[in-house]
């Protein structure tokens, strides 16, 4: 479906989208408290945007000096092409160790490889760990949110939520209560299980170590109970350097909740004693993004959703309207990415307002990249028939100054005198919520011409 | 700064531009004036006060009646081979100025920032660097003193997105740079203006040209919280740099029969009062 169709839906009521417009901008106005707290934050998105870009230039330099320092401290490093490649050996991990549960820390890259239900397939229970996560893990739903995974759901809900999962008291919503509960709930779960799966944030090349922020702590549970931890790893997660993380630290927590940072900044250089430590470097679809030039920077991104929160469309359509594992103006450049046909609405559901480009804070011209997917997809013919045929006759209209003031004369006077109800008809769609302006008489043309006489 | 010739000064307004017309330096500046296609066709009166205001300050001010769209509408629909002749036709009809002007961040940041790849490379400098929205020329090029006359009403600025974040006409609430807010200087002499505080100064619209209607539902929500926003703050007159954000919410509150004017910048510039409040 469409995201026109999904946000339509969204919209309907009222009520709710306003709660979620609210509530997401509650953060983002938390993030300018934060950012304007800095002084140096403008010059900090730009040192983080040039980290970035060059580490895109040499990419395939750095990855393997990630591997060799990795591979060095003890780290076990799999490449992976795509999505396929990145399941097979996480589960071949799984299934040579026995493994029956899988305590798993949020990665957006498992959800971009549906590492769950193929897991689950295969016999493996998988528990989400993060708070938001286990919420849309037990509704059966996707995140939509790349880093409020729940904020779709009011309290309330997850109330009865618990109440049906948990058996916590009906109708008790208090957020204290229900996540104590969560808490002890998922105690047992990191005890039990057999594996940790951890995403990552940051690995730089120079030690060959990786960083996973969170704020509950769920990853640092995950990776050193069970004895063996896997990281899943989008290759476009490498910096160079060590003292290159602070920039990104400084930027993660602030432009993603307007924290200064997040609780836990966890570094893993190499297993627990007695544990395994692997890493899968997984590329699906990124070297196609790394060879584009128009899309290349995308590749920045850190994964905060300051885009998210700060776009109105987003916040007044929820994350599940795109469907697409990543939500929100970087979800509607790296969607049509993955799959052009599938996610051709997506480029569409955004006004241009370039809110996203200017919180983004690795730089990344998101708006702009959205307008060149316009393009891309036009040439693709992917635009709606009717949107293209419609572009067409502007096109020829426009080219003819006469054309152009005669179909003008000829629209206004039909406004002017034609009947509400047929003005106002089914096919309107400006119209079914919005008066048309009033059709002046004249022109501007016209008047200015009657002017010099 | 200029001395203030258009508000204090004692001769008669025509003397005023015959002394500019023959005295002063501006005289030799050809200004084209760019009335986008929607401002031509819906709102002339727009287009006028434009007129009005360049010519207050002395310009020898030219419409080229061959010009039609900026090409905006094809272009962001991804559509560049239907807006390239377009934009070519822009070109060419402007060819002759050397400051194109218009009343609209939007088509002017069309103008300015998106003809790549549209015409040729020299070309696409050579007309950026020379075409200005009516405010930043105002402030910028002409460097005027900002007009004193009374306009005694709660305004709430629209902030179009266009303006601010592709022309950046003024400081936006994610970035930490210092701008002068080029719209709300030329405002802030009148007499009696108050501005309103609202609680998101520079959230879109909904607007956002076929986003409006293949995402009506969206884009109608965003234009009723702007509404919302404006109404809360107490405005009675919401203005802005661009017609089409005003179209939208225009058709929004017209609808909802809610006591709020919406007014063109240019038409507050040029003296206009507003008609019901």
């Amino acid at each position: 479906m469409s995201h026109a169709t999904l946000a339509t839906e969204f919209v309907a009521d009222r009520k709710r989208a306003a709660w979620h417009d609210s509530a997401l901008w509650f953060v983002r106005s938390k993030r300018d408290k934060c950012a304007q707290a800095l002084p140096e934050w403008e010059s900090l998105r730009e040192i983080a945007s040039q980290i970035k870009q060059h580490t895109s230039s040499r990419l395939a330099e750095y990855l393997e000096e990630f591997e060799r320092n990795a591979t060095a401290n003890g780290i076990q490093v799999h490449w992976a092409r795509d999505a396929a490649e990145h399941n097979a050996i996480v589960l071949r991990l799984l299934q040579e160790r026995n493994v029956k549960l899988l305590a798993k820390s949020k990665s957006m890259l498992t959800e971009e490889c549906h590492l769950n239900p193929y897991l689950e397939k295969h016999g493996i229970e998988v528990v989400d760990t993060d708070l938001g996560e286990r919420i849309v893990q037990w509704r059966n739903e996707p995140p939509s949110h790349i880093v409020l995974p729940a904020i779709h759901i009011k309290k309330e809900e997850v109330g009865e939520l618990f109440h049906e999962k948990l058996g916590t008291i009906a109708g008790e919503f208090q957020p204290e209560y229900l996540t104590e509960a969560a808490r002890v709930h998922l105690r047992q779960k990191f005890l039990e299980a057999d594996a940790g799966l951890t995403g990552v944030n940051f690995a730089i090349a120079e030690t060959g170590g990786f960083v996973v922020c969170t704020n509950e702590g769920n990853a640092d549970l995950g990776a050193s109970l069970p004895s063996l931890h896997i990281a899943s790893m989008g290759i476009e997660k490498l910096i160079p350097k060590l003292h290159h993380l602070g920039v990104f630290l400084r930027l993660l927590a602030r432009s993603a909740t307007g924290q200064p940072i997040t609780t836990y900044s966890s570094h893993f250089h190499a297993p627990r004693l007695g544990g395994e430590l692997h890493v899968v470097l997984v590329d699906n679809g990124r070297s196609k993004l790394l060879a584009s030039e128009e899309f290349r920077r995308s590749l920045n991104c850190i994964r905060c959703g300051a885009c998210l929160n700060t776009c109105p469309v987003y916040r007044r359509s929820g994350g599940h309207s795109y469907e697409s594992p990543v939500a929100g103006p970087i979800g509607s450049v790296l969607g049509p990415a993955r799959d052009a046909a599938k996610n051709a609405s997506l480029p569409f559901a955004c006004t241009l307002c370039g809110s996203c480009t200017d919180v983004c804070p690795v730089k990344i011209p998101l708006h702009h990249q959205l307008l060149a997917w316009r393009k891309e997809l036009a040439d693709e013919k992917l635009v709606p028939a009717d949107k293209r045929f419609a572009m067409k006759m502007a096109g020829l209209l426009f080219r003819s100054p006469w054309l152009y003031a005669t179909a003008g004369r000829v629209g206004r006077f039909a406004l002017r005198f034609a009947p509400r109800w047929l003005v106002y008809n089914r096919l309107n769609g400006w119209g079914r919520q919005r008066e048309l302006p009033p059709a002046p008489k004249k022109s501007f043309r016209q008047l200015f011409r009657e002017r010099k006489k | 700064m200029l001395p203030d010739y258009h508000w204090e000064c004692q001769f008669t307004p025509a003397i005023q531009l015959f002394l500019l017309r023959s005295v002063h330096p501006w005289r030799l500046m050809r200004v084209g004036l760019f009335i986008p296609c929607y401002i031509d066709q819906l709102y002339p009166d727009v287009g006028l006060a434009t007129l009005e205001v360049l010519e207050s300050h002395g310009l020898d001010v030219h419409y080229p009646p061959a010009q039609t769209c900026c090409g905006q509408p094809m272009a962001n629909t991804g559509c560049n081979a239907d807006a390239k002749p377009v934009a070519q036709h822009f070109l060419t009809t402007f060819e002759p100025y050397d400051y194109v002007v218009g009343p609209s961040g939007s088509c002017v940041a069309m103008v300015r920032h998106h003809y790549h790849g549209l015409i040729d490379e020299a070309a696409e400098h050579r007309l950026a660097a020379k075409t200005f929205e009516l405010c930043e020329f105002l402030v910028d090029v002409l460097k005027v003193t900002p007009p004193r006359h009374a306009f005694p009403y709660r305004v709430g600025l629209h902030q179009s997105c266009h303006g601010l974040r592709e022309l950046r006409l003024g400081p936006c609430t994610e970035a930490q740079v210092s701008r002068v807010n080029k719209v709300r200087v030329l405002l802030e002499g009148l007499q009696g203006i108050e501005f309103c505080n609202l609680q998101r100064p520079d959230e879109c619209c909904g607007f956002g040209g076929t986003f409006a209607v293949a995402e009506e539902a969206v884009s109608c929500m965003m234009g009723d919280d702007r509404i919302a926003d404006h109404q809360q703050a107490g405005a009675q007159v919401m203005t802005a740099g661009d017609m089409s954000c005003l179209m939208h919410l225009e058709g929004l509150i017209r609808r909802q029969r809610k006591p709020l004017a919406v007014m063109h910048v240019a038409q507050i510039l040029a003296g206009r009062q507003p008609q019901q409040v």
